[in-house]
Parts: C-alpha cells; structure tokens; sequence
C-alpha cells in the first residue's frame, strides 16, 4: 500500500507539490508527508488516507512522517484536520509527534474546543407540511406584532395629542419640513405631468363628439376627487416612508432605540408618533397643491394645444369644482399618509440587526406602503360609489 | 514576469517606514515617523487615545495616502505603487477590524472563504475544509454556518482573525485586539498571535493600549507622543519601561504610576 499524489500545478522538480505517501507498518498507518504545502495549491485528496483506514485489518493507530517535508502553510493544518476527523470516526488513535512542532502545535489548538453540541446546522430539505407550518407560524406571529404595534401607536397619538408624549419639537418640525416642503419640487412635477397626461386622454376621446371643453372638467374633478391624492401619496411612499424604514431600521442596527427604551423613553412616542403626525399633517397640504399644479397641467394642454381661450377653460374648471368636491381627496390624501407612515416606521421598528436588514425594511416599507395606498383607493370608490358622495 | 517576487531573503525587512508624516489636510497628525518591522515581530502601535495609530495602521494598508515619506514591503515600494502591483501586495496582508467587521449577509464560512475564492484556484471542498480549520484554529469549531449577528462579540472578533488568517498572511494587522472583550477571552487572543507567530511565522502589526497586552505579545513597539507629535520610543516594550529617556513613555507603560527611584 503505497501512494502518491502531488498536487496540482506544479511541475516535478521544479517546485515540490504536496505529496503524501502511506504506508502500513505492522499493524499501524504511517502518513509521510512531503513537498511543499501551499495554500494556493489543491489539497492531497482525503480518499486515499479514508481508504486506508478503512482496510481490513484496520490500522490500530495513525502516525505521521514529515521528515521530507518542505515549507509548509496552514493547508498542512487542513489536511492533518481531515485525517484526524476521519480517524476519530473510526476510533483510531492518531499520534501527531512526528509533524513539526508548528503543526502540532496548532492542529492541538484546532483540536482544543470541542466541536459545540448541535452548533452544526442541520443541511438539507424539509418536508412540505413543515415549510407551510412553519409559515403559517411566522404570518400568524407577524400579524400579533402588527397589531401589538398598532395598539401601541394609538395609545401614543393618544398621548400626542393630550401633550403627555415624549419627542422633541424640533425633531417634529424637521420632520414636517421634510415630508412637506422637501416633497414639493417632486410632487409638482409629478402632478403636473399627470394632469397633462389627463388631458391628452381625455381629449382624444372628447375631441371626436367636439367637446374639447369638457376636458377642464375631466382634469378638475379626476385630479382633485382621486388622482392627485394618489400621486402624491405613490411619491411620498417612495420619499418618506423609505426614509421612515431605512432612519428607525439603522437605529435598531445602531442599538439606538435599546438605548431609548433603557433611557426610559419610548421609541413609539419618540420616533414613531412624530413621524405619524407629521405625514399626516402634510400630505392634506400636499394633495391640495398637487390639486392645483395637475388643474394646471390641463391647463397647459387644453388653451395650447385645444383651442381653449384661458378664460372659458378657467370658467369651465370653476364651475366644475365646488368645495365640496375637495373633501374626499383630501380625506383619501390624510388616510393615504397614515398608511404609508405606519407602514414606514413598522417595518424600521422590526428590521433585523445586519446590514442587509435596512435596506430590506426600506423594500417592505414601500411595497406594502403602495399596496395599502391601493386596496385603500379602491375600498374608498366603492364607499363614494354606494352612497353617492 | 518582471521581478513580481522580491525575494524574501534579501535581509530588506518586511516593513519599512521612512520620514512618513501622515495629516489629514493641513492638520498633521504625526510627523517623521521611521521604523523598521522585522519578519517574526510582534510589532505594537501604542499610545494614548487619538494619537494616531490607527491613522498609522490605515497608511500602512494604503487606505490613506502618506503626506511625506514612503513605506516598503520586503524592499518593494508601497507607497505610490501601480494600483496592481498594490493589490498583489495587498494579498500579503490581512487585517482584524476592531469589531471584527465581518459582512453581515454571509455565514461565518463564507466569510472566510470569499478570499479563497478570489485568490485560490481551490474548489468548493477543498475551501470550505481550509475555512472550518480556520474558524477551529480560533476556537469556533461548528459555527460555519452561523450569520455573525447570531454570535457574540468575542467570537466576532475571533471569527475576524480567522477570515484575516484566509489566505495565510505575511502580515497581520490587528486593530485593539481587546477592544470589547472580556480579560480572559483577550489572553486567549494573546496567546493565539503568539501560536501563530510561532508556528506559522506571520508578522503581527498590533495597533493597542492595553498594557498587560504589550507586555505580553510585543517584540518590539513604537510609542506616538500625542503631543510632540511624533515617535518618542522604539524597542521592546520592557525595555522602554525601565529605560526610556522619555518620562512621558516611561510613564504611560506603569500606568502614570511613579517612574522616580
């Protein structure tokens, strides 16, 4: 029983691969190790030395000669290690003393701390029926929390609101500065190109039963009953609430709102609430001025483009819109901005503590943001559409 | 291939540093710093806090460009070298972050293996074998599969050394080895650098002020003066204690304690 395999690469008797030899002296296993061992070169297979050990009869120990040995790196480690777990299975002693003092040295410190009971993951698929369990558990779990979360920030916009909550007023007005005056640039363009957009539709279809007019009224009443609420809160989905996920994600990376919390200070009341409020209060002002910049839009369409003189398209607008016409817009815009908030500050407050976990509640925070702004858009037209508002 | 390799037994040692000044802008934080770190050393930056030494580790990695002087490796110019020549060189090294600063998205094993993979011709078996001999070697057999924000702080940092000890480096940085970790677990960590200074020849650079630390691992230190702003001592760190011309050095190695006999 003798073998040898060097390794990969290097030519004989330039450079010496890493050899090993085996052989069966009496009733143990001599490993003679040979050559140079360098990390950037494959690794002597195990399968020989496995085959060995498991000859009949079974070699009663295991020995090494490295007294041909060359430069040696930590690959010498690698190998020793495998030989030594392969022996270990088997219950074969294995006698290091014939290694350099270096590898014993290391191999003993490798060897020192026991592999951890059950720290080994266990590899491979789980049954179906599992999965789905264990699914089924998580949903249930994160629904408990979102509830649990939800309680918790209504009693906090409860204690907001009787002044009794803990934040920082300039905290509340940056934060109001930047959900409303930071969205403007924004949510003007988008607003604006949407009404144009309006427009155009509208007119194609218009146009062929000559009532090019109608297309004020078309932008004034889609813009301000739906449509403007709904851009407004797409963007500031896309603005603040990533911003609300990713600041109070990063927090709970950084241990910053453990440190709240042992500071005796809520984080609900602290971060949460003033981020609530401030969405809240700004996206009514944001959907009435995306009001006015769509209208505009139209505007820009139908006295250019349509042969509309400015002042029947204003006076076609004006008699289109009442007051009341505002109301529902602006209350979709202010339930639209609750949502995307929450949502925002839900996922931040539940991130994970890695790096990848804030860029992951960012994702959730403007995903199920949207989704919400949706389901909400289309339960608020079947209300309108039942009771004729 | 154009001399690539200096050969290692030209005598150069593997660091130099000559007249190097480091500033950020105009601000200079230390001035004519000239050292040599022989192969084998246990070489110590110390001094007190904001001094500098880990601006002086981030030079010698070439994360930050010198504002005079140069640093050589085995001979070989760092400072200023073809982006190439650099990153070949770079290979030599391995560095222990202060928390370890493993990436957070990959298990501890390939973490370790990602260097591997880079630079080694090596397969999947073969790295994933070197990788669990590296997380036994610190101490962290069976943990291959664990993200890093599943273990403690201490098994972060050991999980550090053992991604920096991938690619079986010629020098090692190690950045306060005992920054976060309790007196037992940094003895360990101690003694660690030592095995693997003896066993595998690596030279350690060892940014730290922890005493019991120095007076352990050094071979040698250089201590950065905060307020001349510059080197003030250079030689074994006992040595320095009882014989240093400076009472600042003298001082900060008894822990301000009475250096008058």
């Amino acid at each position: 029983m003798f073998r040898t395999r060097s390794a990969a690469g290097a030519p004989d008797g330039l450079l010496d691969g890493a050899k090993v030899h085996l052989e069966r002296t009496g009733d143990g296993l001599v490993i003679g190790l040979g050559g140079t061992w360098q990390i950037q070169a494959h690794l002597p297979g195990g399968t020989a030395v496995e085959a060995a050990l498991d000859a009949s009869p079974p070699p009663a120990a295991v020995r090494f000669d490295a007294s041909s040995i060359g430069d040696w790196d930590s690959s010498v480690l690698t190998f020793v290690q495998g030989v030594e777990d392969a022996a270990e299975a088997r219950g074969i002693p294995v006698d290091r003393t014939g290694l350099p003092e270096g590898v014993q040295r290391l191999v003993g410190l490798a060897r020192a701390v026991p592999e951890r009971e059950g720290a080994q993951r266990a590899a491979g698929h789980e049954p179906w029926l599992k999965k789905l369990g264990g699914w089924g558990l998580i949903t249930w779990d994160a629904m408990i929390a979102q509830v649990h979360f939800l309680g918790e920030v209504t009693m906090g916009l409860g204690r907001f609101f009787t002044g009794r909550a803990r934040y920082r007023r300039q905290d509340l007005r940056l934060l109001i500065q930047q959900a409303g005056a930071d969205a403007l640039g924004i949510v003007s363009l988008v607003s604006f190109l949407f009404g144009l957009i309006l427009a155009f539709v509208g007119a194609v279809q218009l146009q062929q039963f000559g009532a090019a007019i109608y297309v004020a009224d078309l932008v004034a009443i889609g813009m301000v009953r739906d449509m403007a609420a709904f851009m407004t809160a797409i963007v500031v989905a896309g603005r603040s609430g990533a911003a609300y996920a990713a600041q109070l994600g990063t927090m709970k990376v950084t241990e910053e709102i453990d440190a709240l919390r042992t500071t005796g200070i809520s984080p609900i009341e602290f971060l949460v609430v003033p981020r609530i409020v401030a969405l809240v209060l700004m996206m009514p002002l944001l959907t009435v001025y995306a009001d006015f910049v769509g209208i505009l839009g139209g505007f820009v369409v139908g006295t250019g483009l349509l042969d509309i003189t400015p002042r029947a398209y204003v006076q076609q607008t004006t008699s289109a819109l009442g007051m009341t016409q505002f109301i529902p817009g602006v209350v979709k815009g202010t339930i639209y901005g609750l949502l995307i908030a929450v949502a925002g500050c839900r996922h931040g407050m539940r991130a994970g503590s890695s790096a990848s976990a804030v860029g992951d509640a960012a994702t959730r925070a403007v995903v199920s943001g949207v989704v919400a702004i949706i389901v909400a858009c289309g339960v608020a037209q079947v209300i309108s559409w039942v009771f004729g508002i | 291939m154009d001399g690539m390799e200096t050969i290692a037994a030209s005598g150069a040692a593997q660091i130099s540093v000559r007249d190097l000044t480091m500033a950020y802008g105009d601000f200079v934080v230390m001035r004519d710093l000239d050292f040599d770190v022989e192969r084998g050393d246990v070489f110590v930056i110390m001094g007190g806090s904001g001094c500098g030494k880990s601006t002086l580790m981030r030079h010698l990695l070439g994360m930050v460009e010198p504002a005079a002087g140069e640093i050589f490796y085995d001979g070989e110019t760092f400072t200023g070298a073809p982006v190439e020549v650099r990153e070949r060189m770079l290979h030599r090294f391995g560095v222990l972050f202060q928390g370890g600063a493993l990436w957070s998205s990959m298990t501890l094993a390939e973490n370790i293996s990602l260097p591997l993979e880079q630079y080694t011709p090596l397969d999947a078996s073969e790295i994933r074998a070197i990788a669990s001999l590296k997380l036994a070697l610190v101490g962290l057999r069976g943990f291959e599969d664990f993200y890093p924000a599943e273990i403690s702080g201490g098994m972060r940092k050991r999980a550090g050394l053992a991604r920096a000890m991938a690619l079986d480096p010629q020098v090692l940085f190690v950045d306060e080895p005992s920054a976060g970790l309790d007196p037992l677990s940094s003895r360990r960590l101690d003694d660690l650098i030592l095995d693997l200074r003896d066993s595998l020849g690596t030279t350690f650079v060892v940014v730290t002020h922890e005493l019991a630390s120095i007076f352990t691992i050094a071979t040698n230190a250089i201590y950065l003066d905060v307020n001349t702003r510059t080197a003030t001592a250079i030689g074994p760190p006992a040595e320095l204690r009882d014989h240093s011309e400076d009472p600042a050095v003298r001082e900060f190695l008894r822990r301000g304690e009475s250096t008058d006999e």
